[in-house]
């Protein structure tokens, strides 16, 4: 042990090592130096660096990898072994006609629905909020707190929460609905059918929008206050100064909360998950559920690979368009 | 900050548009809250009934049955224990990534910051499956069972909220005047000296909010957690799922559960709200 210790030590202190040595060589000291200074910030990234790469990036290489393979519950203890499949896999998901591809396809049309709606409607509330709470006014400090905390509660919670508000016979958005306010003339089922796919959206929204909230209350604290007191000089009036001066001046906010919001949401595996298991009922089956089920609960990882490939790079596509169309837009308007 | 928009009074048309909208959005927040506070309160046949808004009789059963019914308090210690370790090791390690953003000029800085920022569009799905293998294989390779223990998950998390932290603790550590560690590496300070003696402790309430943010992404995550741990080592984001048997939902538990579990997370939230906007400001002022 001690030896191992003492052979471990010399390389984090190298540079001092051989400075204390008998002959130092001025100018192989100074280029030592020179190393130890412009290897020093790579020695601090180092750590985080590894780390990454066990996690995120050499996995993603694997499940690259892994999509070309056929690789069922069959291979999975020699996983290495398991055959390789060329562009087998693509060819089935992508195929509109086939079983496998036009159920990806459906769960892609409903993801996409899902992500237009949750994130449209969490960017507005969250923004409102934030542009109504600008000034001051006695309550805003405990408004802020109530609007952040579904941000707070655990996700796995909130969605257990809202899964025992659908419950047909017990559940409060049926009593609110069908008993108290008499809209609908018989109780409805909420986790099933084709109001899951609303079910899932509001969850979603009630999630997301504190953080919008939260993104543009902190994107307001960065405008100056002399534009709004100009403004008022000249007679603008509050409606205006919101629209002429609040909402372009949150425009770099908006542009990234929108990106995070999209990425977030479209990626969203919690909320599916734990409001219908593993499957999800066919309006609301979303694509991260739906590679779930193909991979863990069909066991059929080549496929469910290929899947997520696919849709990393729908995501790289959207996000580089969306970062070109609107970094030019901003530029236009500056 | 307070600050006023104008130096007029607003007009009642906006005072009334944001009484209304702002006391909607509460109801909508708050609802789900009252609904778990209020359904743990009551005996089982009064949440398997139609909904009552206010309960009657109460009871506090309910909090003394999650610990029965299921192990809640061993998925709570090995959520604890993951959560904690993820955070104090996702903060170590951000903090010397973003003091070396912040302060040296490096090629590959720009990479570095957009690739780390990059894996947070990763789909978890894609390299869940692959992970797990890495894991086995490491398992079987070296001995370190990764697979199906605390060290596996804390490893895997610790990553979640890596990216954020850098980016956040990068932008305080920017807030910090230069020349304050430059005084102490002319004091004949290491860099190393310097981050610890000068900039961590200017920097502290930004370091504070980042790892109770890691803890929070720990304490959340459920597809890892229904991937890589097994009976002993299960956190409460899977084990709160058991609380639903074949013959009965014990819904009284499971919002005194979900209550439970969300205590430490809230809590600590809400005390750290001020830094995170804080810090999302500088961060948006750059």
């Amino acid at each position: 042990m001690t030896v191992s210790l003492r052979r471990d030590a010399p390389p984090a202190g190298s540079g001092a090592g051989r400075g204390r040595g008998p002959a130092p060589q001025p100018r192989s000291v100074r280029l030592l130096n020179k190393i130890k200074k412009g290897g020093l910030p790579y020695l601090f990234l180092l750590p985080a660096l590894l780390l990454e790469l066990l996690v995120h990036f050499v996995p993603m290489i694997f499940g690259i990898l892994i999509s070309f393979k056929q690789l069922t519950l069959f291979f999975i203890r020699n996983w290495t072994g398991a055959p390789w499949a060329g562009f087998g896999n693509y060819h089935l998901v992508v195929d509109v006609h086939g079983a496998v591809g036009s159920a990806l396809l459906h769960s892609f049309f409903v993801t996409c629905a899902f992500t237009v709606l949750a994130v449209g409607l969490s960017w507005l509330f969250g923004t409102v909020a934030a542009i109504l709470t600008q000034d001051t006014f006695r309550g805003r400090a405990a408004l802020r707190t109530i609007f952040l905390t579904p941000f707070a509660l655990p996700v796995y919670a909130s969605v257990i929460i809202w899964a025992f508000m659908f419950q047909y016979n017990n559940g409060l958005v049926n009593e609110l609905l069908h008993n108290v306010l008499g809209i609908t003339s018989r109780p409805s089922f909420w986790l099933i059918g084709h109001n899951s796919f609303f079910a899932l959206v509001i969850i979603s929204i009630w999630r997301n929008w504190p953080f919008a909230f939260l993104c543009v209350m902190a994107g307001l604290q960065g405008i100056p206050r002399d534009l709004y007191e100009a403004s008022a000089i000249d007679g603008a009036g509050i409606w205006q100064q919101i629209r002429r001066i609040t909402m372009p001046s949150l425009r770099a906010v908006h542009q990234v909360l929108v990106l995070v919001l999209f990425l977030w949401t479209f990626n969203d595996f919690t909320t599916p998950f734990v409001l219908f298991g593993a499957s999800a009922p066919s309006p609301a089956d979303v694509v991260s559920v739906h590679i779930y089920q193909a991979s863990f609960i069909n066991w059929n990882f080549g496929e469910g690979s290929a899947m997520s490939v696919l849709m990393l790079i729908f995501l790289l596509l959207v996000t580089a368009a969306y970062l070109l169309g609107t970094s030019r837009r901003r530029g236009e308007n500056a | 900050m307070p600050r006023k928009r104008g130096l007029m009074a607003p007009p009642p048309s906006f005072i009334w548009t944001r009484r209304i909208v702002l006391t909607a959005l509460s109801v909508f927040a708050l609802v789900p809250v009252y609904v778990m506070v209020s359904s743990s309160l009551k005996p089982l046949q009064d949440v398997t009934s139609t909904f009552r808004w206010i309960p009657s009789p109460l009871t506090v059963t309910p909090y003394r049955d999650i610990w029965y019914t299921v192990p809640l308090a061993r998925y709570f210690l090995n959520s604890l224990i993951v959560s904690s370790a993820a955070a104090a090791a996702s903060v170590a390690v951000a903090v010397f990534a973003a003091y070396a953003v912040s302060r040296y000029g490096f090629r590959g800085k720009r990479i570095f910051t957009t690739a780390v920022l990059s894996t947070q569009m990763f789909p978890g799905i894609l390299f869940a499956l692959p992970l797990f293998l890495i894991f086995v294989s490491i398992g079987n390779a070296t001995g370190i069972p990764l697979y199906g223990s605390r060290g596996g998950l804390i490893i895997t998390y610790l990553t979640f909220s890596l990216p954020f932290a850098i980016w956040m603790l990068t932008s305080y550590f920017e807030s910090v005047p230069k020349a304050l560690d430059e005084a102490a590496l002319v004091d004949g300070c290491g860099p190393v000296r310097a981050l610890f003696r000068v900039v961590i402790p200017a920097a502290l309430p930004g370091i504070i909010a980042v790892t109770i943010y890691a803890f929070m992404t720990a304490w959340g995550e459920v597809l890892f957690a229904s991937v890589m741990t097994n009976n002993t080592t299960r956190t409460l984001a899977v084990g709160l799922a058991d609380y639903s048997t074949q013959n009965n939902v014990y819904w009284n538990q499971i919002m005194a559960a979900s209550l439970v579990v969300s205590v430490p997370v809230v809590a600590g939230f809400l005390l750290m709200q001020r830094y995170l906007v804080a810090g999302l400001t500088s961060g948006a002022v750059k």
